[in-house]
């Protein structure tokens, strides 16, 4: 019988399904679930005879001790983002905790317990800012009360700070004196108790450091692979080189030769499709340690059937792709008549730009420790970035329960999406099974480049229309890439709603006859979500294109974008849209697209970076602004000509409006990586298929920048603002890739129509 | 098999192992010294950096039969409570984002300000090219390492 997975969803690439809006039935829900495991109105953990340790447990998210240890729980996946830090200081600043004394604790994978765990799609601090403030305060009032009652006193003469209660007349009590006395308190409403007035605020709205500083300067931070288990095995598996292949046969003799291997095992893929959560078929070698794993596996003996895909080109693919661009396509949106605006045509510019296969490349590769008991439950260690997901796969593959499954999370050595996908996390759970032992599965770097899901190459054509009096009338935007979802549906052959949501039908500008297309290509390989997705390839199209009409009108590209916007509107593309606005998976009405904080970034990157003093003086500096993640982003690059001729990349401005900035120094740290990550997108990196085979086998190959090629000043300007926390770990990259592609064509007098473009 | 004598973070130790193991894999495998991470196995990340005799070296692409008779420090090895001066310059700037080379970007520092106190960015940019930091901290390793000389 199949194990029930109540929350095992169809994935859905645009993270529709997986965004909750915080509401007061979702945080009501969080924190009646908050006294995990305890009667509800009952607030505390545990109680023993005096002078043992008392646990405050108001909710899932907060422990406080009688000894004044002060735990919180970081419930979102750390990859670099700083989550592990921000989230928790949201809580310790509505508590008044003594941030240097808190205590943060991972959580394990259990949706039940803390809700949505997927740290995907930018947004966590999105999702959680409200119900972290929430969590805070329906403690600090529980402790304000209980010391109140003691003194005798109004409550609203009292304040936290440090973790104690203080009085107005200056007495002061610690939070761990106070839990014995908590245990009779009924909880408050969390959606009624008051949240801090901003500026009182100690932590939100500041430079924070992060909360594993210290133990990453001193390698004791752990990562996937940094775990041991007693009798823990290692394993290297050898996969089908060919997305959809199957083994034929093999032979292990050479390779159970080798000292230390102990077994070899065969693992089976999904075929065609190759599914989001389901390993690649291959062949696993077990050994004592990871060096005799490797040797083993160098010397299998494997005959595949390579499938469908092992005569694909990649480079004849694109052709293909780019050509069908020239023809009708299926129309998306649609405003005015394109035709029309063309026929009545002062000058057309028609460009195209191509974009190729990019990988993860994370630091860490894929890593998975798995422990299959013989009770029929299991116990992972996994640097993942959606905990649930790896669990109900696990689960699936070993038709087990999925409350059977321990997920525990390690630091991500990197994520930009590729550890949302468990399938490293299952080859574990099986080759543990098989080995009736805990076993590590570790990939190597050519595993990584040869067998990750993908951001899709991409093909687009833009035609862009000024009538007889030098206006743009008309944008007809063609795009074509193999959709995600086509990794796990075959039939999908067409850019979903969902990726055309992420910068290219929401195409905001005042252009009153607009026609977008997409064209059909299908995936022969693992496609995936790269940092910012498709708003990668579309910001690089659109923000290209739209500083060569500049140039074509002789204006300035900034005055030329921001006066092509309207001015403070709520854009809704209604009625143009052939499909669903999926606006990262809120309503319009809570997160409007805002033409006015658009505006905004664009005034405030031009004057930061001295726009036209750098354009008078003769630097080369390229503009682009664009919108993702519903956070608003503008960037100045500029770059010179080193002495070998190289192009360097003195500096970089970038204004960002996401709201409140809630973590400021991990905004800059963000946007700081974002335009070394968004670098590499246009200097360096590229996949190649040739016969279904990845062509690049490392990092020598597939090459990343730097740091003698890495931007060297990066300014972030972030606007101040008390509109709602939107996410910063995707916003970055797009911008930045266009504005350094303009930047270049001032440099060089040549237009990059085609990434990565190598100097 | 065979045995071999290592000299690591002034300790000795001695391993049965393959002669051909990098010693990256003793490190990690045999000697539970985690904080020396594997990035690619082929000297082109950096993440493994390790200082043998003075040098920034590789340690994916060294084998354990050429660490005998030397010298290795490990990031485990560079301080007892994470007080080196580049490791207080890296917590000064907040460096890290994912955090996992940057044990091996903290060893290349090392071994640059042990052998040129006062590096200008181009000699910084050239010690450093070996490292990859995919989350891209370069600017902060930078400021880090000029304040850590500086100390």
């Amino acid at each position: 019988m199949m194990p029930k997975f109540p929350f095992l969803k169809t994935k859905d690439p645009e993270n529709k399904s997986k965004v909750f809006v915080p509401s007061r039935r979702d945080f009501l829900k969080l924190s009646s679930l908050a006294t995990g495991g305890f009667i509800l109105g009952v607030n505390f953990q545990c109680s023993g005879p005096k002078g043992e340790l008392i646990t405050f447990a108001p909710n899932v998210f907060i422990t406080i001790d009688s000894d004044n240890l002060v735990t919180i729980i970081a419930h979102r996946s750390e990859m670099g983002t700083g989550i592990r830090t921000s989230l928790p200081m949201i809580v310790a600043d509505e508590l008044g905790a003594d941030w240097s004394k808190v205590k943060i604790v991972q959580a394990e994978g259990d949706e039940e317990k803390y809700g949505d765990q997927n740290t995907d799609g930018s947004y966590s601090v999105r999702m959680f800012y409200e119900p972290m403030r929430k969590a805070g305060a329906t403690a600090r009032h529980m402790l304000i009360t209980a010391a109140a009652a003691k003194w005798g006193i109004a409550a609203s003469e009292c304040h936290t700070e440090d973790a104690q209660v203080v009085s107005s007349g200056g007495k002061k009590i610690k939070f761990g004196d106070l839990v014995e006395q908590l245990k009779t308190m009924e909880m408050p409403d969390p959606e009624t108790v008051t949240l801090k007035d901003f500026s009182s605020y100690k932590l939100i709205g500041k430079d924070v450091a992060i909360y594993d500083a210290h133990d990453m300067a001193k390698g004791e931070a752990k990562f996937g692979a940094d775990i041991d288990l007693p009798g823990m095995q290692i394993a290297v598996i050898r996969r089908c080189p060919v997305v959809g292949g199957k083994v034929k046969s093999f032979n292990d003799e050479k390779a159970l030769a080798v000292p230390g291997v102990n077994r070899v095992v065969k693992i089976e893929g999904a075929g065609i499709p190759p599914g989001l959560d389901k390993p690649l078929e291959g062949v696993a070698v077990i050994a004592d340690n990871t060096w005799a794993a490797m040797k083993g596996r160098d010397v299998l003996e494997i005959e595949w059937d390579l499938g469908e895909n092992q005569n694909y080109s990649s480079a004849k693919q694109l052709e293909e792709m780019l050509k069908s661009t020239s023809g009708n396509g299926q129309v998306r949106r649609e405003r005015g008549n394109f035709n029309t605006a063309q026929q009545a045509s002062g000058q057309i510019i028609e460009r195209t730009y191509v974009a190729p296969f990019y990988a993860h490349a994370t630091m860490e590769p894929p890593a998975a420790i798995a422990h299959v008991h013989g009770d029929g439950t299991c116990e992972i260690w996994a640097p993942t970035q959606h905990p649930q997901w790896a669990r109900q796969a696990v689960a699936q593959a070993l038709e087990m329960d999925y409350q059977n499954v321990k997920m525990n999370i390690t630091l991500l050595g990197g994520g930009f999406g590729r550890k949302s996908k468990p399938d490293f996390v299952v080859e574990a759970a099986l080759l543990s099974k098989a080995a009736k032992a805990p076993v590590r599965v570790q990939w190597t770097r050519e595993d990584d480049l040869h067998h990750d899901f993908y951001h899709a190459q991409s093909a687009q054509r833009i035609r862009a229309v000024l009538d007889k009096n030098g206006n743009l009338s008309g944008w007809n935007h063609h795009t074509v890439f193999p959709a995600i979802g086509a990794t796990a549906n075959s039939a999908e052959i067409h850019p979903s709603d969902g990726e055309l949501g992420l910068g290219c039908i929401d195409f905001p500008y005042e252009v009153p006859n607009i026609r977008i297309e997409t064209h059909e290509s299908k995936a022969h390989t693992r496609i995936g979500w790269l940092r910012s997705v498709s708003n990668i390839h579309h910001s690089f199209a659109i923000n290209c294109m739209l500083d060569e009409i500049a140039e074509a009108k002789g204006v300035d590209p900034v005055d030329f974008v921001f006066n092509l916007l309207a001015e403070d509107k709520d854009l809704d593309f209604a009625g143009e849209l052939k499909g669903d606005f999926g606006n990262y998976g809120e309503p319009l009405d809570k997160f409007p697209w805002n033409t006015r904080r658009l505006r905004g970034v664009i005034e405030k990157v031009a004057q930061e970076a001295n726009w036209k003093k750098a354009l008078t003086d003769g630097k080369s500096v390229g503009f682009a602004v664009h919108k993702s993640f519903l956070t608003y982003v503008a960037c100045i690059v500029q770059v010179e000509k080193g002495s070998n001729g190289q192009i360097i990349i003195p500096e970089v401005h970038y204004a960002v409006d996401c709201g409140i900035g809630v973590n400021t120094d991990r905004i800059r740290s963000q946007f700081e990586g974002g335009a070394q990550f968004a670098t590499s997108l246009v200097m360096t990196s590229a996949i190649t298929f040739e016969n279904g085979r990845v062509q690049q086998n490392n990092f020598d190959g597939y090459q990343v920048i730097r740091m003698p090629q890495s931007p060297k000043k990066i300014h972030v300007h972030i606007v101040d603002s008390m509109e709602k926390p939107t996410g910063v770990g995707e916003p970055p990259v797009p911008p930045f890739i266009p504005a350094l592609c303009n930047a270049i064509y001032k440099l060089t007098g040549e237009r990059i129509y085609q990434l990565p473009f190598k100097s | 098999m065979a045995t071999f004598n290592l000299n690591i973070n002034g300790k000795s130790q001695s391993v049965d192992v393959d002669p051909n193991t990098p010693i990256l894999w003793v490190l990690r495998d045999q000697l539970d010294l985690v904080g020396t991470k594997y990035g690619c196995g082929i000297a082109q990340c950096g993440s493994c950096t390790v200082i043998m005799d003075g040098n920034a070296v590789r340690s994916c692409s060294i084998p354990v039969s050429a660490a005998e008779g030397t010298k290795i420090t490990t990031i485990e090895g560079l301080s007892e409570n994470g007080d080196h001066p580049v490791q207080k310059a890296w917590m000064e700037h907040d460096v890290p984002q994912c955090g996992y080379c940057q044990a091996g970007q903290i060893m290349s520092a090392v071994a640059l300000l042990e052998s040129n106190p006062n590096p200008s960015d181009t000699d910084i940019d050239n010690a450093m090219n070996g490292n990859i930091c995919r989350c891209g901290t370069y600017v902060r390793i930078k400021k880090a390492i000029k304040t850590a000389a500086k100390s």
